[in-house]
């Protein structure tokens, strides 16, 4: 009887195990620990151009997470990609002349919406739209760009090429050395 | 000349020998599945299996899991640093270690942990007449002791593969985090980011129940078929491990397509 107790017990630690380690690799070690979520609110972009950005690709302020990528669409009339960004609701407020732009992480990385914050004292409600945008860079024109010989185009200061495109001011923080949520 | 057509006659006679027994492995395999219904009314039997097979290979299955994640940190960080990006390090060893490596290296050390001792115990009871003795008792050998051992490799082998996969994590993390300096930050989001659920963590827990499934049934079916005597058994283990090897390999590159 002890014997058949004890290997029972074995056998059901063994499967209580399996099944953690199961859990813990399926939450904790992919992008299932990304959609921990609570209550959201969404904001609107329009784009004429997102590049490869894909659904659930993280918003990030300041380099933090606040939010994922919820939908992504085309505007059949104006021909635009709109894409609606879920931002959790602890980050509410965010100024409603702030900026989304598509950055790259690294390199190769993937591509994410970074807000920049502007000043005014009002924040974005839920559904806002911003009015303020960057569309993400496409290594092609850019050299095309370069290649004809308007490389001063996207100085900074220069705001009268596209119409609500806010030119880079500085180099984007695209280093991945950022920590979202410390883990241990 | 003469020799010649020696070797032509033992040819297709080693040819049809060798179909023969993967056609006596898939029938086998099918009187088993049939079986499965009648074993669990002895479930407790499973259960001990469970324990034979899995729990008792924990310890050479956690250690190994905890060296391949830690070589595979030190090598990749070391390869990945020649591009400057060692911020990935986290994430190919989780790619390498859930899609191929955890899966297979679990099922090569399960054909040699706990294969081998199955072929055994099976072959000596062929050997000592204990399943001669099942079936005059008109016990079906196949529903009590092949088809515990059956599931249990089915159930064990995910599981298994599993404790591999995150002690290997683990073992990355000491090299990479503790010992090589990498952020701690940058380890976890580059992994979490890229890392899908259903692409490479439930797809490589499929292929080891398919691995537990085709290990365990190489295993029973060479003790069940081996010949009943002590060479017999010792060649039955040897081809246990051998076949079980070749299997999983070739099922994991079947897989790996069909689950691409």
């Amino acid at each position: 009887m002890a014997q058949r107790q004890s290997y029972q017990i074995g056998t059901g630690l063994f499967i209580v195990l399996g099944f953690a380690a199961l859990a813990y690799l399926a939450t904790q070690t992919t992008s299932l620990a990304n959609y921990r979520q609570g209550d959201s609110y969404t904001l609107n972009v329009e784009y004429t151009n997102i590049g490869q950005l894909k659904l659930r690709a993280p918003v990030k302020l300041a380099g933090v997470r606040v939010g994922t990528v919820s939908a992504i669409e085309l505007e059949a009339d104006k021909l635009q990609a709109k894409v609606s960004l879920a931002i959790d609701r602890r980050f509410n407020k965010i100024p409603d002349d702030s900026s989304a732009a598509i950055f790259t992480s690294g390199l190769l990385g993937d591509q994410y919406v970074s807000i920049q914050p502007g000043g005014s004292p009002d924040s974005f409600k839920d559904g806002d739209q911003f009015v303020l945008m960057q569309n993400s860079m496409q290594l092609e024109e850019l050299i095309g760009k370069y290649l004809v010989g308007q490389g001063d185009a996207g100085k900074p200061g220069d705001k009268g090429s596209a119409k609500n495109e806010v030119q880079p001011e500085a180099k984007p923080d695209q280093k991945l050395e950022q920590k979202p949520e410390p883990k241990k | 000349m003469n020799a010649r057509m020696r070797a032509a006659g033992k040819i297709p006679s080693r040819f049809t020998e060798g179909l023969a027994q993967i056609g006596a492995c898939g029938i086998f395999g099918l009187q088993v599945l049939v079986a499965v219904p009648r074993s669990l009314r002895h479930f407790r039997e499973t259960i001990r299996q469970v324990w034979f097979v899995g729990a008792m290979s924990l310890v050479i299955i956690m250690t190994c899991g905890l060296f391949v994640g830690m070589v595979l940190g030190l090598q990749l960080y070391d390869v990945l640093s020649r591009f400057g990006a060692t911020a990935a390090s986290g994430t190919v060893v989780a790619f390498a270690l859930y899609r191929e490596l955890g899966p297979v290296v679990t099922a090569l050390l399960f054909a040699g942990r706990a294969g081998t001792s199955i072929t055994a115990e099976i072959g000596l009871m062929r050997a000592t007449d204990q399943i001669d003795a099942m079936e005059m008792m008109a016990v079906d050998p196949r529903a009590y002791v092949v088809a515990p051992r059956f599931l249990a490799g089915i159930i064990a082998m995910p599981l298994l593969a599993c404790l591999f996969n995150a002690l290997a994590i683990l073992g990355a993390h000491g090299v990479c985090v503790s010992w090589l300096g990498m952020d701690n930050g940058t380890f976890w989001s580059n992994m979490t980011s890229n890392i899908d659920v259903w692409k490479d963590v439930i797809n490589g827990v499929w292929k080891s129940v398919a691995f537990g499934a085709v290990c365990t049934l190489i295993a029973t079916f060479q003790g069940y078929t081996t010949a009943p005597t002590s060479e017999g058994v010792a060649y039955a283990t040897t081809r246990t491990v051998v076949f079980s090897s070749i299997a999983t390999l070739a099922l994991d590159f079947v897989m790996t397509a069909f689950l691409m």
